[in-house]
């Protein structure tokens, strides 16, 4: 035998040897006994190995020999290692793997909070459906009336949810509170929200139950999130028969900053010329907008944001008085409004987050109401019927609010999390009243230092299980009192799509200032909400039903001292229930997206001057809407129509007896309320990647059938006669040409990126 | 005393030579099987092994590129919901790719595993995921202007966006022509990339 042939020998025996094979198979399992299908079997550092199959099984075999590790990874699962001593014998195992929380895996609460923006996780709307929902006219307050739990109050702005009047809810921007979110209004008019819903990257309507880092809102929340930097640099215009605008926004060639400012005027002059109003307008309504803003991304992924607006709005009209058939009542406002907002997210070491803050807002109204004659002018009554002379009058009123705020958000391990900070807020309020009749001058004012103290924790126990546990402390110098408000989520994930919630909490609110104005020894009004929610959300459908129970206590209650003033005290109280329901589907019918809302409302409430516990003016029994959008490519044009409906709402006449005392004099019920609105936009320059100007023309018209509705009524001094409070016209129309130039730096962005 | 040397000398570069011909055999026999594989399984025990190969081998990218490909047939798969989280794991095999090496190749994938996300939701993703496959086309023909799968793939993204919006077959049919000719004059080297080709050829065939 040559030394090769020996050598062969030796080789292949020992091949042979190696191959002496040990057959490795068993299961990989979740901790609950659902197969891991897909994780990944190796012993480490050889080509041996298997993956799991669909039932959990795995087998194959190997034919390393001696002490090994095993290991078993699979993502979103902790990986294992396992010792292995393959000798020929085959191996059973059986692992267990834990699954890692993970922030897209987990469930999210959902109980009383409804979520909109493009990038967020369980959002119900986008902005672009804030915008194209018909009736909303790009008016954020608008659209979230067509979600459950909302009012279709068309009298006064504001969101009228679950039973709470228009005040207990309020919009924060970027974890401040806005001050006058609405532009001025007149009486039994409402005005429109002054910030665009293209501003914001994100909204989350909360219909109750929301987080202890917001407080003084005893019903709702809309919570706005600013938009970080915007995608290119472009001018934008917008051109109508009511508003004309200019703006642009300047991204960095970096992409680290931006800034941006722009203008818009509105003048309805034209289009009441060309639509007839119920109320004659002796001024037309008018409002100069403009706003500017910076963001600045940091280093660490952080983002500084300012945002200004500056708006000034003009108007006078005459409506019919109720008492005498010979006069009218001339109202005039003049607003003027700046409102400023910065604010500054930066993450740090450690899995700290910071949120800083700040905020000033001041409001000027100078308003004033002249009873007029025929000709116009003004018209004087003896003082046997001295109530007249009260409706001549002028207020002057100025809101001043600055706000800090800050909040530390601390990751503990995996996804869990803890939060705290405080706020600061310094409220100036004056009012100068004076009616010439009767030479009153009066002049009110007070400042308000309010501070509040928070912590919560999100608290993951498993990606099934969430808890989020809260508590604010507010105190308020003006009233003198504290508080403490607790708030306790939870959210069960009972299948793959589907979730349970609960939430409850405790909310305070300060009087409105009409009020402190004249008493400031009144406590903070109360509201404790009892909600459970359960959601199944797919990709293209979402199902929610939501029942709950609020109860209201300390209620602001009027106590007349003569016929023009009164005082306050917290002897109020009521409370809502109720089942809301809403459906959102874009599957069943191809390119075509609509969404149901249901609620149903049972709600009373002893508050202002209300003789017992009744059904508030503001609230229907039933109310429901159906939001459908369709976009057809071929013709790159969108049609969208909603129909709201609400059973009556009641109406009630309290007339100042003797005593002095409030009676109920009288009471009905408005008919039901109806409206189909329809709005269509035409994008012709859609997906044209060439296309230099983006072109969006939009039309739309509220309540298409000229439905005639009534809010409620008001009435006479006598109590003989009522006035229905009617829109100031049947229908709005709206038509305009939205124009932008963008200059896209992406390409220029991928090029310096190599 | 040298005999015995000399056979020991020949024992350890045999052994050596043997483990380098089992990386190429082991990949050959898996690339294959990856060619017929079709059931969710199959592919998926396949991305698998080609990752224990990579980590075994740790400074080859061409493991790992497999190991993400199988992982992207999983994702054509319309019985594969999850598409989220089988881009994720795609995700993480081309990161254990590219800590070795960055190339058109891998950007094909990190295409297609893009747009297999964007396609979850086009409408309200577009402008993330399509934005985050647009880039990664645009940085595989940086890196290698004449590569043949690129083409396929934008001529997929342009046939499936409809004329509306600046897509169709007539914009698709170039693209396809070009992939098809650079196909047929490619010389890959052994184990590389070689998928496509009559993809690309059935697309064609498909826009006359």
């Amino acid at each position: 035998m040559t030394p090769k042939t020996t050598l062969f020998i030796v080789f292949t025996f020992m091949t042979g040897w190696l191959r002496a094979q040990t057959v490795i198979s068993g299961t990989v399992k979740d901790t609950r006994g659902h197969p891991v299908r897909g994780a990944s079997i190796t012993i480490k550092d050889s080509y041996d190995g298997a993956t799991v199959d669909s039932t959990g099984a795995f087998r194959f075999k190997t034919t390393e020999t001696g002490p090994h590790t095993l290991t078993i990874t699979n993502i979103g699962y902790f990986p294992v290692e396992q010792p292995i001593n393959p000798s020929g014998e085959a191996i059973t195992l059986h692992i267990a793997m834990k699954e890692q929380l993970s922030e897209l895996k987990a469930v999210t609460i959902t109980a009383g909070s409804f979520t909109a923006g493009d990038a967020k996780r369980g959002a119900v709307l986008s902005s672009l459906d804030v915008a194209t929902t018909a009736g909303s006219n790009a008016d954020i307050t608008a659209a979230l009336k067509t979600l459950p739990g909302a009012q279709q109050v068309g009298e006064s702005e504001g969101l009228f949810v679950r039973g709470g009047a228009g005040y207990e809810a309020k919009q924060y921007i970027d974890g401040t509170l806005v001050n006058n979110p609405y532009f001025s209004s007149v009486p039994d008019i409402a005005s429109r929200g002054r910030f665009s819903p293209f501003l914001f990257k994100g909204t989350v309507f909360s219909t109750g139950g929301y987080s202890a880092l917001y407080g003084q809102a005893l019903s709702s929340v809309v919570l706005l999130e600013s938009i970080d930097l915007p995608e290119k640099s472009e001018i934008d215009a917008s051109i109508s028969p009511i508003i004309v605008g200019l703006g642009t926004q300047q991204l960095a060639k970096n992409k680290k900053s931006s800034y941006g400012f722009s203008y818009n005027y509105v003048n309805v002059g034209l289009y009441f010329k060309a639509v007839k109003q119920v109320p004659d307008y002796y001024k037309m309504p008018q409002f100069h907008n403009g706003d500017a803003n910076f963001r600045i991304r940091t280093k660490n992924g952080g983002m500084i944001k300012y945002y200004t607006t500056f708006a000034y709005s003009d108007l006078g009209l005459r409506r019919q008085d109720v008492d005498t058939l010979n006069a009218k009542n001339a109202f005039g406002i003049t607003n003027h409004n700046w409102y400023n907002n910065l604010s500054w997210r930066e993450y740090l070491n450690n899995g700290w987050k910071m949120d800083l803050g700040a905020s000033f807002s001041t409001n000027l109204d100078n308003l004033g109401q002249q009873v007029q004659d025929a000709h116009n002018q003004l018209k004087t009554f003896p003082d046997s019927v001295f109530w007249m002379n009260f409706k001549t009058f002028a207020v002057d009123q100025r809101q001043e609010l600055s706000q800090i705020k800050a909040v530390f958000d601390k990751k503990l391990g995996g996804i869990s999390s803890i939060r705290f900070g405080g706020e600061y807020w310094y409220a100036y309020n004056y009012q100068h009243y004076r009616t010439q009749q009767y030479n009153i001058d009066s002049t009110y004012k007070f400042r308000d230092h309010y501070n509040a103290v928070f912590a919560e924790s999100d608290i993951f126990l498993t990606n099934e299980l969430a808890a989020k546990l809260g508590v604010r402390f507010e105190h308020s110098s003006v009233i003198r009192r504290s508080d403490l408000a607790p708030r306790v989520s939870l959210a069960y994930r009972t299948a793959p799509d589907a979730q349970v919630s609960l939430a409850y909490g405790i909310f305070y609110q300060k009087p409105e200032n009409s009020q402190l104005f004249y008493t400031t020894n009144v406590g903070f009004t109360k509201a404790t909400h009892y909600i459970v929610n359960y959601q199944k959300m797919s990709k293209d459908r979402i199902f929610r039903v939501e029942a709950y129970y609020k109860k209201y206590e300390d209620l602001i209650k009027t106590v007349p001292v003569s016929y023009n003033y009164s005082i306050y005290n917290n002897s109020g109280s009521g409370y809502a229930k109720g089942v809301e329901l809403f459906w959102r589907d874009k599957k069943t019918i191809k390119d075509f997206d609509y969404w149901i809302s249901y609620s149903f409302l049972d709600t009373k409430r002893n508050y202002l001057n209300y003789t017992e516990q009744l059904v508030p003016n503001f609230a229907a029994k039933h109310t429901a809407s159906i939001v459908t959008k369709k976009f057809f490519t071929k013709i790159k044009s969108g049609f969208n129509l909603t129909y709201s409906y609400a059973t009556g709402r009641p109406y009630y006449n309290f007339r100042l007896a003797g005593g002095p005392k409030f009676d109920l004099a009288q009471q009905g019920k408005t008919k039901s309320y109806q409206a189909l609105n329809f709005s269509a936009e035409y994008v012709p320059t859609i997906g044209n990647p060439k296309a230099r100007t983006f072109v969006v023309l939009f039309a739309s018209v509220s309540n298409l059938l000229g439905y005639n509705a009534v809010y409620g009524y008001n009435f006479s001094y006598s109590g003989q006669y009522k006035q229905p409070i009617t829109p100031p016209a049947n229908r709005f129309y709206f038509i305009g040409c939205f124009l932008s130039w963008g200059v896209d730096r992406s390409q220029d962005a991928i090029n310096n990126n190599l | 005393m040298r005999k015995t040397l000399f056979a020991l000398t020949l024992l350890a570069s045999l052994a050596v030579s043997a483990q380098s011909d089992k990386y190429t055999q082991m990949m050959q026999k898996n690339i294959s099987l990856l060619d017929s594989a079709k059931s969710i399984d199959e592919l998926q025990s396949l991305a698998g092994t080609f990752d224990r190969i990579g980590d075994a081998e740790k400074t080859k990218w061409l493991p790992y590129y497999y190991a993400a490909l199988a992982q992207t047939w999983v994702g054509w798969n319309p019985a594969t919901k999850d598409k989220d989280g089988n881009s994720a794991k795609i995700n993480a095999y081309l990161a254990k790719a590219e800590a070795i090496e960055k190339n058109a190749e891998l950007y094909a994938v990190e295409n297609m595993s893009a747009t297999q996300q964007m396609l979850v939701d086009p409408q309200s993703r577009w402008m993330t995921y399509g934005k985050t496959a647009g880039e990664a086309l645009q940085k595989g023909l940086q890196a290698d202007p004449n590569n043949p799968r690129l083409y396929y793939l934008q001529g997929m993204s342009l046939f499936g966006t409809p004329p509306q919006f600046g897509g169709g077959k007539d914009k698709a049919k170039p693209l396809f022509e070009k992939s098809v000719s650079l196909y047929k004059s490619a010389h890959p080297e052994p184990l590389a990339p070689t998928w496509g080709q009559k993809q690309a050829e059935d697309m064609l065939a498909q826009c006359n």
